[in-house]
C-alpha cells in the first residue's frame, strides 16, 4: 500500500497570456480519496491540475504538497511523488507500449542506469493493472482510443507516485472504459493514494469521486462530498444550466435540462 | 504502420536489442574505418616503397578516415537529436542554422584573402561562423518557446547565411575565388592535414558528448513537454544542450570539411525501426551509422577517382534526395485511405 500525501493549494493567482486565470483558488485534496475537478470549458481546471503538478508556478498563493511548497521539491524527487497525466495523449514516435510505461521508470532510475529488477516488475504491475499486458510489444500509434488511454495510465502507475493527477482521463471513451477507469482511479485512492481528476461527466464524477471541487471563473464556487456540490444552484451559476439532480441509491445523477438564459 | 512485431523478454522489445545493435555497428564501423585507411586511387594495399608508404598513411589516409569518422558521426548523431529534440522525422543538423554560419564563415575567409594570410584561416573563419550562428539562433528562440520557435530560428539564420554566401559569390572580384568558395560548399575529406583533424576533434567530441548525455529526456519528451517536465526532465536545459551539442559537433564538422548534406536526415530515419524507435538508443546507433555511411561513401570515391573525381557532399546528396522522393512515396502510401 502507497501512503499518499495532502495538497493544499491557496490562493492560487495565475494569469496566462494576460488573462487571469485562476484567481484566488483554494483547494484540499487528501490521501485515500479520489477527488474530482468539475467546471465549464476555460474554467481553469487544466490550468489548476498543471499548478498543482508543479508544471506552472502561480503569480501568487502556494500549492503544499505533504506540508511542503512545491517550489522546495526537487525535480527528480517531485517526479517520483506526483505523477501528471496531460489530457492530450500524446505519442511521438511508435514506441511499444511498453516501452511507453516503461517511462514512468525513469525519475526511479540513477543517470545511465538501466532497467531494474524493480523497474520490469513496476512496468509488468502497471500493465497488469489497466488490463494492458496483452497490449506490451504493440506499436502505441496502431492501438484504439481505449487501448492507449490505458497504456498512458499504466505509465503514470509504473512512477509508483503517492499523487495521480490526471487530466480528463476519460475524455472520448465509451462508457465501458469508463467505468472500468474510474473504478480503478478509486481503487488506486482507496489504496491510500492522493488522485485528482478533471471530469466533464458529473454523474461519473458523482458515481466514483469521493469528493468534488467545482471550480468556477478562476476560484472553487463549492467543494465536499458529490451531494453537496452537485445541486441545481450550483449548476446554474456554473455551467448555466437548468438541470434536474436525482438520487439513484444515495448517488446524485446529474440531468441537464436546459440551458438558461 | 505493416509488419510484424516480434517479441523479445528484454527491454527492447521491437527492433533489435540494444547491446546486439550497437556491437554490429561498432564492429562494422571499425571496418569501414580499417578499409579506408587502406584504400586509394589506385586501389587497396600500399603501393611503393615503406617511407612512401608510411607518408601517404599519416599524411594522407589517416586525417581523411578520422574525418570521414568523426564528421559521419557528428551528422549523425546531431540529426538523431535533433529528431528526437523537435520529435519530427524530418529534421536535420543543417535546421539550426549551424552549417550555414560555419560555411558562411569559411566563404568570408575567402573572399577576404584571409586564405592566403593565414594556413588555418577556413576552418577557424568556419569555427567563428557557427559559434555566431549559434548564438543568433539561441538569442532569437529563447528558452521556452518549443520545436517550432527553434526551427523557425534556424531557418532565419540560416537564411541570412544564405543570402550573404551568395553576395559574397556575387561580389567576387577574382573567379578563382568563387571556384574556390563554390567548391568548399559542395564538401570533402580530400586533401585535409592532421593539424584540421586537431583542430575539428576536440569540438566535435565535446559536442557529441552533450548530445549523447540526452537520451533519457529525448525518450520521455515522446510524451510531449508536459510529461517529460512531470517525469523530472528540465525541457529548457534538454533545448540548450540539443542547439550547444550540434553547434559544437556540426559546426566543426562543417568547417573543416564544408557542408555534407542528407547524413543527419537520412541516417537516424533508416534506423529508428531497428532501434525500436527509441530516441535515447537512436543516439548513439546513429553516430556510429553515419560514420560508417560516410566512412563508405568516401571510399566509394575514391574508387571511382580514376574515372570521376566526385566530391562527398555531392554524393550524399545523389544518395540523399532520391531517399526524400522514397520517403514521400512511403508517406503516401501509409495515409492513402
Amino acid at each position: 500500500m502507497t501512503a499518499g500525501v495532502r495538497i493544499e493549494a491557496h490562493g492560487l493567482r495565475l494569469s496566462l497570456k494576460r488573462r487571469e486565470v485562476l484567481r484566488g483558488l483554494d483547494l484540499t485534496a487528501e490521501p485515500g480519496r479520489l477527488t474530482a475537478i468539475i467546471g465549464r470549458n476555460g474554467a481553469g481546471k487544466t490550468t489548476l491540475l498543471k499548478t498543482l503538478a508543479g508544471l506552472l508556478a502561480p503569480d501568487a498563493g502556494s500549492v503544499r504538497l505533504d506540508g511542503r511548497p512545491l517550489a522546495g521539491w526537487e525535480r527528480h524527487g517531485l517526479a517520483r511523488a506526483l505523477a501528471y497525466l496531460p489530457q492530450e495523449r500524446l505519442v511521438h514516435w511508435a514506441l511499444t507500449a511498453r516501452a511507453v510505461v516503461a517511462l514512468g521508470r525513469l525519475p526511479h532510475q540513477p543517470f545511465g542506469a538501466g532497467e531494474s529488477r524493480a523497474d520490469s516488475a513496476a512496468i509488468a504491475a502497471a500493465l497488469a493493472a489497466t488490463d494492458a499486458a496483452h497490449l506490451a510489444h504493440r506499436p502505441v500509434p496502431e492501438l484504439s482510443g481505449g487501448e492507449r488511454a490505458r497504456v498512458l495510465i499504466a505509465r503514470a502507475l509504473a512512477q509508483e507516485p503517492r499523487v495521480l493527477i490526471a487530466d480528463e482521463p476519460a475524455a472520448g471513451l465509451d462508457p465501458a472504459h469508463q467505468l472500468t477507469l474510474f473504478r480503478h482511479l478509486a481503487g488506486l485512492a482507496e489504496a491510500g493514494r492522493t488522485v485528482v481528476v478533471a471530469v466533464h461527466d458529473l454523474s461519473l464524477a458523482a458515481r466514483f469521486c469521493h469528493s468534488v471541487a467545482l471550480v468556477h471563473e478562476g476560484r472553487t464556487l463549492a467543494a465536499g462530498a458529490p451531494q453537496q456540490v452537485l445541486i441545481p444552484a450550483h449548476l446554474a451559476t456554473a455551467y448555466g444550466i437548468r438541470a434536474n439532480v436525482h438520487d439513484i441509491d444515495g448517488v446524485p445523477v446529474v440531468l441537464p435540462l436546459d440551458v438558461l438564459p | 504502420m505493416t509488419g510484424k512485431h516480434p517479441r523479445h523478454d528484454d527491454a527492447g522489445a521491437t527492433g533489435i536489442a540494444p547491446r546486439r545493435l550497437l556491437g554490429a555497428l561498432a564492429v562494422a564501423a571499425l571496418v569501414a574505418f580499417a578499409v579506408s585507411l587502406g584504400v586509394g586511387p589506385s586501389g587497396f594495399g600500399l603501393g611503393g616503397s615503406g617511407e612512401a608508404a608510411s607518408l601517404i598513411l599519416w599524411e594522407i589516409r589517416l586525417p581523411r578516415a578520422v574525418l570521414g569518422a568523426l564528421v559521419g558521426a557528428a551528422l549523425g548523431l546531431a540529426g538523431a537529436a535533433l529528431q528526437g529534440y523537435l520529435r519530427n522525422p524530418l529534421a536535420e543538423p543543417s535546421l539550426v542554422g549551424v552549417s550555414g554560419g560555419a560555411a558562411l564563415g569559411a566563404v568570408l575567409a575567402i573572399h577576404t584573402g584571409l586564405v592566403q594570410a593565414v594556413a588555418l584561416a577556413l576552418p577557424l573563419g568556419g569555427l567563428a561562423g557557427a559559434a555566431v550562428a549559434m548564438l543568433a539562433v539561441v538569442a532569437l528562440a529563447g528558452a521556452h518557446g518549443g520545436p517550432v520557435t527553434l526551427i523557425l530560428a534556424g531557418l532565419a539564420v540560416s537564411g541570412i547565411a544564405t543570402a550573404l554566401i551568395s553576395l559574397a559569390l556575387n561580389l567576387s572580384q577574382n573567379p578563382f575565388a568563387a571556384v574556390e568558395m563554390v567548391l568548399w560548399l559542395m564538401g570533402s575529406l580530400a586533401d585535409r592535414s592532421l593539424t584540421q583533424v586537431w583542430l575539428a576533434a576536440p569540438p566535435i567530441l565535446a559536442g557529441m558528448g552533450v548530445l549523447l548525455l540526452l537520451g533519457r529526456a529525448l525518450d520521455a519528451l515522446s510524451l510531449g513537454e508536459d510529461a517529460a517536465r512531470s517525469l523530472g526532465v528540465d525541457v529548457a536545459r534538454t533545448r540548450l544542450a540539443v542547439v550547444a551539442g550540434t553547434a559544437l559537433a556540426v559546426g566543426a564538422a562543417t568547417s573543416v570539411t564544408g557542408v555534407i548534406g542528407f547524413v543527419g536526415l537520412l541516417v537516424p530515419h533508416v534506423l529508428r525501426p531497428f532501434a525500436g524507435h527509441r530516441p535515447s538508443l537512436l543516439l548513439p546507433a546513429s553516430a556510429l551509422t553515419g560514420a560508417i555511411f560516410l566512412l563508405a561513401a568516401d571510399i566509394a570515391l575514391r574508387l571511382a577517382q580514376p574515372w570521376m573525381d566526385l566530391r562527398i557532399g555531392v554524393l550524399t546528396a545523389l544518395i540523399g534526395a532520391p531517399f526524400f522522393v522514397w520517403l514521400v512515396l512511403k508517406t503516401r502510401a501509409e495515409l492513402a485511405p
